[in-house]
């Protein structure tokens, strides 16, 4: 078996995985936040219940997030030793803070967020809950600054052979690192809200704690109503930014193969790219299109990939195929939310059922964009794994390729035990419903609360 | 004599490993006496003892790896690639542990997550003695990139060190024990605490006696100035902290068991760090080989000078709100 093939396969794996956890840990921290400002503010008993169910998904979110998280960091060392060395004096210090800044935060105020609330006072478990969320955003800065630098190396020097640090600033803040980081943080708000949303859904189509989902449906929504149009135009900023960075990535995302000397490009509606022949087959395409889409103009110049050379090309097939499902599920939850938006104006919002059944339906495709857009990502950096510097296949350790087959199937095994366990818990969770009966811990009970039963009657 | 920037790197690599083994050291020795609890509460019980702090102890190694890259690249890359079998065993076994405490949590059939707690934490352990031995057996290395075979790391010697680890970390798991439980727990606690200070010393012992035939240059080391002014210092260190820890069992003290056994696991620790020391990656690699540009650790530096300070006061401050014997009935969240 490849070495090269094997490592890329069991990286490409373990972060799909992994990032399915992120993703939610992100923005379902957020939602907290939120819940318990709400619950702090209106004393109403409603919001801390709310609070406590979701923390329960959370937690148990968290830990598979943790665990595969752990493996990765180890992995650029075991299976990209020749990367990890080469790359070391510029990339490592990024996640050396991600350690010390975001996993620190969030796992040492996890303990007091999930156990504390006999131990402290109010105020404490709020701050608490606030560092969480931090912590996971921080994370997704240092780790977003790493692998947009991997797209646009930027801020180094070569000192025989070797690269030096000329300005951590702008290993920092690179070319791509700026969509790079808000196009993730918005994805992980987008796709946390409409997950959100989807389980609320399925509650109030049964008709089971109508009052308790209909509240956590409206928070959704409304997060999942900015959200959903801002990602579409980071999206289209990223896209100006690959273009001027990676046109050979934009290529392939596009389908373009010729670059376009007189007119305009075509945007490729539908195509099936050939890599062997040098063309798509059955194409279906809008003229001008993607001059306009890259360039704003009418006949602006767009590269094709034909201007690099064969080996530096990165699979047009895959890249294209995996950008066009992500912006079609964006484009896709535009269309729900302007769908919400008319029944909230009819008052129809948590009682129309072909609605709510829609929410439940597109509930998993946020994580589907999510991973998509990674695949286009890192698929269209290739051959490069830091683009035009070191070639993936120069980055892979000297190991034997057994132990990689070894740790590969021993993942495939324990992530799809942990994967299964994981979706068994988190139905059973939510079919046990929200907890509107246990006793609150005396301290966080704040003068003047409006019970829960107070609210079970207005509905 | 003054410190150079790679020495002082060298030190807090060396403070950030050492902080691991002591944290997640005795949670994952609470894991290995979890099949010693006798009924569910009292497994509840050890679980809990850990569950609210479990995640940042473990979060030491995730730091230590990425100092590890930032300031010394070449340690990274040269024995993650030559341990790569023992280091991705102790990885599997840490994400059976770490998924153990919610996965049970959420279960009334505990059965299945209580073994895996068990093994993931038999595992993890293992991994990491197996590291370890294999780190000091030493590993080949060509032009700055390892070169040697995907076994090289195994050898009687080092399945020693790995259960050396186990009882070891038991140590640390009872006398934790000690401190945060009460009745028939802590009884057992005391006991299983007795039995393993005495093995643990057993295998100190017995890992000092092979490491000059297997590893003659690293127990060279030892004879060579200035070490051989100050190293003896270090098994007396050792001596004292078995004799405190014993007594104190006996004694039945709460607090002090577990504070000596941190000691003899410290005096194990600087023992073989003074034998290594400038070795990065025993035969051959040396610190100064192996550490990064300067900038990089500086820059690095200046975080861990700014960030640490906070981080080990939340971390004091998050012990303290979980301080005092484990309630029976605090729930899960
Ligand atoms: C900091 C760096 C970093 C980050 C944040 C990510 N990756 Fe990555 N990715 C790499 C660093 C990297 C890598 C080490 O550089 C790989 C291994 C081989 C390669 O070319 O790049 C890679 C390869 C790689 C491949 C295989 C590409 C190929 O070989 O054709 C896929 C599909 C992904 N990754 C997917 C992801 C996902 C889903 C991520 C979300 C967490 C992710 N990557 C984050
Ligand atoms: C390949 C790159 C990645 C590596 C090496 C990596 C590394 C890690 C590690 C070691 C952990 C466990 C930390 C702990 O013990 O608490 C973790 C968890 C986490 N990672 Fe990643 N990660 C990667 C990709 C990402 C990306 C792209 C994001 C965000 C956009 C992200 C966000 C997080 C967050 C928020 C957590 C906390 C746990 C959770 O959310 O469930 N990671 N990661
Ligand atoms: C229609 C709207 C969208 C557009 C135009 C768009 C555009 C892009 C572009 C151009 C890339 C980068 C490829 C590269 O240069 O590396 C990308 C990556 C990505 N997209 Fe999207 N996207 C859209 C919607 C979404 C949605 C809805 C999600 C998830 C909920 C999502 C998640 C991601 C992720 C996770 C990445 C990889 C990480 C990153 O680059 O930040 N995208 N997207």
């Amino acid at each position: 078996m490849d070495l090269v093939f094997l490592s890329r396969l069991q990286f490409a794996f373990t972060t799909a995985f992994h990032i399915l956890f992120p993703t939610f840990t992100i923005g379902l921290a957020f939602f907290l936040v939120v819940v318990e400002v709400l619950w702090l503010r209106s004393r109403d008993e409603m919001y801390y219940r709310m609070y406590r169910f979701w923390v329960k998904i959370f937690a148990l979110h968290f830990a598979v997030g943790v665990v595969s998280g752990i493996t990765l960091e180890f992995e650029f060392g075991t299976n990209f030793s020749h990367f990890s060395q080469y790359v070391a004096n510029v990339m490592a210090p990024l996640l050396a803070f991600e350690g010390m800044t975001a996993f620190f935060l969030e796992a040492g105020f996890l303990g007091i967020m999930l156990f504390g609330w006999n131990r402290v006072s109010p105020s404490i478990h709020f701050l608490s809950t606030c560092l969480v969320a931090l912590g996971a955003t921080l994370s997704s800065f240092w780790i977003m600054a790493a692998n947009a630098w991997m797209q646009t190396p930027s801020g180094f020097e070569m000192v025989d052979g070797e690269l030096m640090v000329r300005s951590f600033r702008e290993v920092i803040f690179n070319p791509a690192f700026p969509t790079h980081l808000s196009h993730m943080i918005l994805a992980s708000y987008e796709t946390s809200a409409f997950a959100i949303a989807g389980i609320a859904a399925w509650f109030l189509i049964r008709k089971e704690h109508t009052a308790f989902f209909g509240r956590s449906l409206k928070i959704a929504l409304i997060m999942a109503a900015v959200i959903a149009p801002a990602q579409v135009m980071i999206g289209d900023m990223k896209g100006l930014s690959t273009a001027k960075h990676q046109p050979a990535k934009l290529a392939a995302m596009e389908g373009h193969w010729e670059t376009n000397t007189e007119g305009g490009a075509a945007f490729k509606l539908f195509a099936i790219p050939d890599m062997e022949a040098e063309r798509n087959r059955l194409e279906i395409s809008v003229p001008n299109g993607l001059s306009y889409l890259i360039t704003h103009s009418r006949d602006g110049r767009v590269q094709g990939l034909k201007d690099f050379p064969k080996e530096d090309r990165p699979n047009a097939l895959i890249t294209y195929w995996s950008f066009r499902v992500m912006v079609g599920i964006g484009f896709l939850f535009i269309g729900v939310m302007v769908w919400a938006l008319v029944l909230a104006v009819r008052k129809q919002l948590y009682t129309s059922t072909p609605f709510l059944k829609t929410l439940v339906a597109v509930q998993p495709l946020g994580f589907l964009a999510v991973v998509m857009g990674w695949i286009t990502t890192e698929v269209g950096r290739q051959p490069w794994v830091a683009y035009g510097l070191m070639r993936t296949a120069e980055g892979v350790s000297p190991i034997h390729p057994g132990n990689v087959l070894w740790s590969f199937s021993v993942f495939i095994l324990f992530f799809g035990i942990i994967g299964t366990s994981y979706f068994y818990y988190i139905l059973k969770i939510l079919r046990s419903g929200p907890d509107l009966s246990s006793p609150i811990p005396p301290v966080q009970i704040p003068s003047g609360m409006r019970p829960v039963e107070d609210v079970l009657k207005e509905v | 004599m003054m410190m150079d920037l790679v020495q002082l790197w060298m030190a807090l690599v060396g403070l950030v490993v050492i902080l691991y083994v002591i944290l997640d050291g005795f949670g994952l020795g609470i894991g290995l006496l979890f099949p010693t609890a006798g009924t569910e509460e009292e497994r509840d019980t050890l679980m809990n003892a850990i569950a609210p702090i479990w995640d940042a102890n473990q979060t030491w190694i995730v730091f230590g790896g990425g100092a590890l890259f930032a300031a010394f690249p070449k340690i990274y890359t040269v024995l993650f690639s030559a341990l790569y079998i023992p280091l991705l065993t102790f990885l599997f076994g840490l994400i059976f542990r770490g998924v153990a405490f919610e996965f049970r949590a959420n279960t009334q059939n505990k059965k299945a997550w209580n073994r895996a707690f068990f093994i993931g934490s038999l595992v993890a352990v293992l991994g990491q003695g197996f590291t370890l031995g294999g780190y000091i057996t030493g590993v080949r290395v060509v032009d700055g990139a390892f070169a040697g075979g995907p076994f090289d790391w195994l050898n009687p010697f080092t399945l020693i060190v790995g259960l050396a680890l186990v009882v070891g970390y038991i140590l640390l798991g009872a006398t934790f024990l000690i401190i945060k439980t009460e009745g028939t727990v802590q009884e057992r606690a005391f006991r299983q605490a007795f039995w393993a200070a005495l093995i643990t010393a057993g295998f100190m012992l017995l890992v000092s006696a092979w490491t000059p035939y297997h590893a003659p240059e690293l127990a060279a080391r030892w004879f060579t100035e200035p070490r051989v002014y100050f190293v003896w210092n270090f098994p007396l260190l050792g001596i004292i902290a078995f004799g405190m820890l014993l007594w104190s069992l006996n004694k039945k003290k709460e607090l002090m068991p577990f504070l000596s056994s941190i000691l003899l696991f410290l005096s194990a620790y600087l023992g073989l760090e003074a034998a290594i020391y400038p070795l990065a990656v025993p035969p051959d690699l040396t610190v100064y080989e192996a550490a990064a540009q300067r900038e990089t650790q500086v820059f690095t530096l200046w975080g861990v000078v700014v960030v640490l300070p906070v981080v080990l006061g939340y971390t004091v401050y998050s012990y303290r709100v979980f301080r005092g014997k484990v309630a029976e009935a605090e729930g899960y969240h």
